[in-house]
């Protein structure tokens, strides 16, 4: 499956989905004027990949700050990944925050209780 | 862009209301059209002015709190016409700073028909404790969808559990058809 990868701008998050390296990531920062048309892409990608997925997926969500528009796709890529763990995949969501952002963290466990995928919360200094 | 005849602008209802503030308290003011570039320039300003000196988690909750009501009025601030001129998309900004607290301060242009809802809705979240908050927050965030004008429905419901602290919000009515919106979300320092 083709690799979807999008650079990151003032506005929107670096995206790096790349089954061959397994690599599964969205860090930066996400507020862009239209949530539906920077994540679309992201979220079609995902719909084909569940078809197939690897055995173990690690899907990396290390972003610096995301306005509530973004907070709902992010919703709607971890429902995907919930879809995965019901048809009997593995999957772990690795939320990274900074130390020092507690809502970024808070943020993660709401999304945890809200989600049927294992988290793991990691933090990271600078 | 100001408005002339009797009214000054709607600048003027947002320094009526904070005639004790000085200079000095002001961090940002802004009016006129509120695009997303000029959204993300009036917060990057802000970040900008308040890094060296604020607590980090302060800053991030004005920044959050300023991301989330200039993209309201970005997304739902009616044009305006006022004697014959156009003014879309009008809206203003006031960020202000004393002792204890963050006041981000934003008006814009509604339609008349939208105010009780609004004042409703608004008076709702004023009522509701921490944890109804964050429960009516999944519920939106579950049930809720991207709205054509691609709001999730959220902003005023996180601004009001991230800050803990009241919504401040009147309308001044300007005709039969609009009123002027203006909203103070209040960040404890």
């Amino acid at each position: 499956m083709k690799a979807l990868r999008i650079e990151q701008t003032d506005d929107s998050p670096q995206v790096i989905l790349d089954q061959e390296d397994k690599q599964f990531e969205i860090s930066g920062k996400s507020l862009p004027e239209d949530v539906v048309e920077f994540y679309q892409p992201v979220l079609d990608w995902l719909r084909e990949y569940q078809k197939e997925p690897l055995a173990k997926t690690e899907f990396n969500l290390k972003l610096s700050y995301f306005n509530t528009a973004s907070s709902k796709l992010i919703m709607d890529i971890l429902l995907i990944f919930e879809e995965m763990v019901e048809e009997g995949h593995k999957v772990v969501i690795r939320w990274h925050s900074l130390r020092s952002d507690e809502d970024m963290q808070e943020a993660g466990k709401e999304f945890e209780e809200m989600i049927n995928v294992p988290f793991e919360h990691t933090i990271y200094e600078k | 862009m100001t408005f002339t005849g009797e009214s000054k602008g709607f600048i003027n209802y947002i320094y009526e209301r904070y005639k004790d503030l000085s200079i000095k308290d002001i961090t940002l003011v802004f009016e006129g059209q509120i695009t997303h570039q000029i959204m993300k320039a009036l917060t990057g300003l802000a970040e900008e002015q308040l890094a060296e000196v604020e607590d980090d988690s302060v800053l991030r909750r004005v920044y959050h709190v300023m991301v989330e009501s200039l993209q309201n009025i970005n997304r739902h601030a009616e044009a305006y016409e006022y004697r014959g001129h156009p003014y879309p998309g009008m809206g203003l900004v006031l960020v202000a700073k004393t002792k204890a607290r963050f006041q981000v301060t934003t008006g814009n242009i509604i339609e008349s028909q939208h105010v009780d809802e609004l004042a409703m809705f608004l008076g709702k979240l004023n009522n509701m404790d921490s944890d109804a908050l964050d429960d009516l927050y999944k519920k939106q965030m579950r049930e809720g969808i991207i709205s054509p004008q691609g709001g999730a429905g959220l902003g005023f419901i996180d601004i009001r559990r991230k800050t803990g602290n009241h919504l401040d919000y009147s309308f001044v009515k300007i005709d039969e058809e609009t009123s002027f919106f203006i909203f103070t979300s209040t960040i404890s320092r």
